[in-house]
């Protein structure tokens, strides 16, 4: 049994590595660091003889939502006061996601809403899902389904910044994309 | 990570500061001013539990505790207590009861003359005897120092562990004889704790004494709501990455989630019956009132359908109507519906920003925060004139709740950039502050009176 069960693994792993990029990703191979989808992007030109291949740097692995050079692994959108309109500046981020989510229908992922510190703790509560919701409002018309993202909030519960002032308050007020292995 | 519950018998509250006004004319801001000064010499002086009482004014009752007879050799002698009860409620002045001899604990051993001398009105007498069980038979009497005649006398039988317990009691029976209402010393408070990454929720004394921690979790607690009976506590916990409704048993500690649907689930607020909770889900899009049953089971019933944000609904004493916050005119306001169904009706109109209502268990009025130039303070409004009253200049004040006897309003406030908490007399007049020993303190909730 235990033998059946490791080769059934090994099989699909070794059918996870063999998938080719330009195929649909499942929502596995999504969260496989450093598999197929790394070593494809990041193999250099092709060149006729001995080929070589760069040390992969430590830290950065396939995944593109962890990748820093890709858009993907931009996660919060900043709002102002008493507001929940995603500003321009926000929009290729979040269509990014969109699209991501269109490309990788398995793949689930939740806006946690913030607000700053100032006044009720379940009103803010309250301001912070409104955030998360034009957030998901938005994929969702870039092509995200309402069932892939879940909006929830954490008020002025879990502020980025801790200061009192406008300056700390500009960055709580916000939504962050947080993906399951995050 | 998992939330855990367990026990600190050792942990408290203190209360450093007390102010009390006997000056009604006083305009509250003046009153405030003049207490700042006040506050800092007391907390300079503060060395242990200490009160202190200004002036003598007509609203201040004089009243003797004398120490109980045998009361020495008790864990916890009773008369300090009972004393630091009525003297922090602001509304009696604690008169010297040392050097009669004898030491009075008997009516016919009460010399008037001497305690009228002293300014009492009222004197308050016991004997503490050890039963055969083991526990205390313990037994006081309120005489009238004018009229030379008994106002009450009552037994309490208490094990050792009671002994605080059976001292608030006795300060609630002084306080109810004395002043005609409800004394409030035998409750309790919840609230909770921050400290570094951890949040605590505390169950304590109303007087900030005997704090138990029943949930402790790294992810934040906030909107404690005590059962109409006392025994549970309805919350919002964020330990599974999201907000969700829990209640949990006080007497077992055992708690589930009642209020786990997609999206946020907040804003935990108690039928006065103690069956149902109304609280606020996004599960349906936006944030809007629901009622649910208390157990968990059913389906969740929706109160109402709105574009807009709808929380922090708390019901009447009745039972009929719920008080709630609505952005649906612009800023959050205050609005009430019948819990039957209907038209939502605002009834704040003073200021853009009014929240966290919170009914007076009298049901003349409620209590909320009101935002006046970026301040936020605790006022009241009374449901038949509409007046509103501002009871602090805090400016960051949130979350009031009103004691049983509806003369006090518990609220978070902040001082040096710490959470504490604090109390307000519904008139304004009398303020108290209790601080935790470690870290920052919010999100207070006073208990029901319960049948003990």
């Amino acid at each position: 049994m235990k033998r059946y069960l490791i080769a059934v693994i090994t099989t699909a792993f070794l059918a996870a590595c063999s998938s080719t990029p330009t195929k649909e990703q499942d929502a596995a191979a999504v969260e496989d660091r450093g598999g197929a989808a790394a070593s494809q992007q990041q193999q250099p030109p092709r060149t006729t003889g001995p080929t070589t291949t760069p040390l992969e740097p430590k830290g950065v692995s396939g995944n593109p939502l962890k990748d820093p050079a890709n858009i993907l692994s931009k996660r919060s959108v900043y709002f102002e006061l008493d507001s929940n309109i995603v500003k321009e500046e926000f929009k290729p981020m979040v269509s990014a996601h969109a699209r991501y989510l269109q490309q990788n229908r398995g793949v689930k992922m939740t806006v946690q809403g913030h607000a700053d510190e100032r006044g009720s703790r379940e009103y803010n509560l309250a301001l912070g899902q409104r955030r998360a919701d034009a957030v998901k409002q938005m994929m969702q018309l870039l092509g995200a389904q309402s069932e892939q993202v879940e909006t929830i909030s954490f008020g002025e519960e879990k502020p980025k910044a801790t200061g009192h002032d406008e300056k700390s308050w500009a960055e709580n007020r916000r939504a962050d994309l947080v993906y399951p292995n995050d | 990570m998992r939330p855990d519950t367990d026990e600190e018998p050792g942990r408290r509250l203190v209360v450093t500061q007390v102010s009390i006004d006997i000056d009604k004319k006083m305009k509250i801001p003046k009153i405030l001013i003049f207490f700042c000064g006040l506050f800092f010499l007391v907390e300079a002086s503060w060395a242990q539990l200490r009160i202190e009482v200004i002036g003598g004014g007509a609203t201040q009752i004089p009243v003797a505790i004398v120490p109980f007879r045998a009361e020495e050799g008790l864990a916890q002698r009773l008369t300090p207590v009972v004393a630091a009860d009525l003297a922090r409620s602001g509304l009696f002045k604690i008169v010297d009861p040392g050097g009669m001899n004898p030491v009075p604990h008997e009516p016919e051993q009460l010399n008037y003359p001497q305690w009228r001398a002293r300014g009492a009105d009222a004197v308050v007498i016991g004997a503490v005897t050890k039963t055969r069980d083991g526990r205390y038979d313990i037994r006081f009497r309120v005489m009238d120092a004018v009229k030379q005649t008994q106002i009450a006398g009552f037994v309490y039988f208490a094990t050792e562990s009671q002994l605080r317990l059976t001292a608030h009691k006795i300060a609630d029976v002084i306080y109810e004889k004395l002043t005609g209402d409800t004394g409030v010393f035998a409750t309790r408070i919840t609230y909770v704790v921050k400290r570094g990454p951890r949040y605590e929720l505390h169950v304590a004394d109303a007087d900030g004494f005997g704090a138990q921690t029943v949930l402790s979790s790294n992810e934040p607690i906030i909107s404690p709501a005590w059962s109409p009976d006392g025994a549970r506590l309805a919350y919002v916990s964020f330990e599974q990455k999201k907000p969700i409704v829990y209640v949990q048993s006080l007497t077992t500690g055992s708690r589930r989630a009642v209020a786990a649907f997609r999206g946020s689930n907040s804003a935990p607020a108690w039928s006065p019956d103690g069956r149902r909770l109304a609280v606020t889900l996004t599960r349906d899009g936006g944030s809007q009132l629901f009622l649910i049953n208390a157990d968990g089971s059913g389906a969740p019933v929706r109160l109402m359908q709105s574009t807009a944000i709808d929380t922090e609904a708390n019901f009447s004493p009745d039972g009929q109507s719920i008080l709630f916050t609505s952005d649906r005119g612009g800023g959050p306001q205050i609005y009430r519906i019948p819990v039957s169904g209907g038209a939502a009706q605002r009834v704040t109109f003073e200021g853009s920003y009014n929240v966290s209502p919170r009914h007076s268990p009298d049901g003349k009025g409620f209590t909320f925060i009101q935002r006046n130039n970026g301040r936020f303070n605790v006022a009241v409004q009374d449901f038949a004139s509409r007046q509103v009253q501002v009871l602090t200049d805090g400016g960051v004040d949130e979350s009031p709740s009103f004691a049983p006897n509806s003369k006090i309003i518990l609220y978070a406030t902040e001082v040096g950039g710490r959470g504490i908490l604090s109390a307000v007399s519904s008139d304004g007049r009398i303020k108290q502050r209790l601080t935790a020993d470690v870290g920052d303190a919010r999100e207070p909730a006073w208990s029901p009176v319960v049948n003990k």
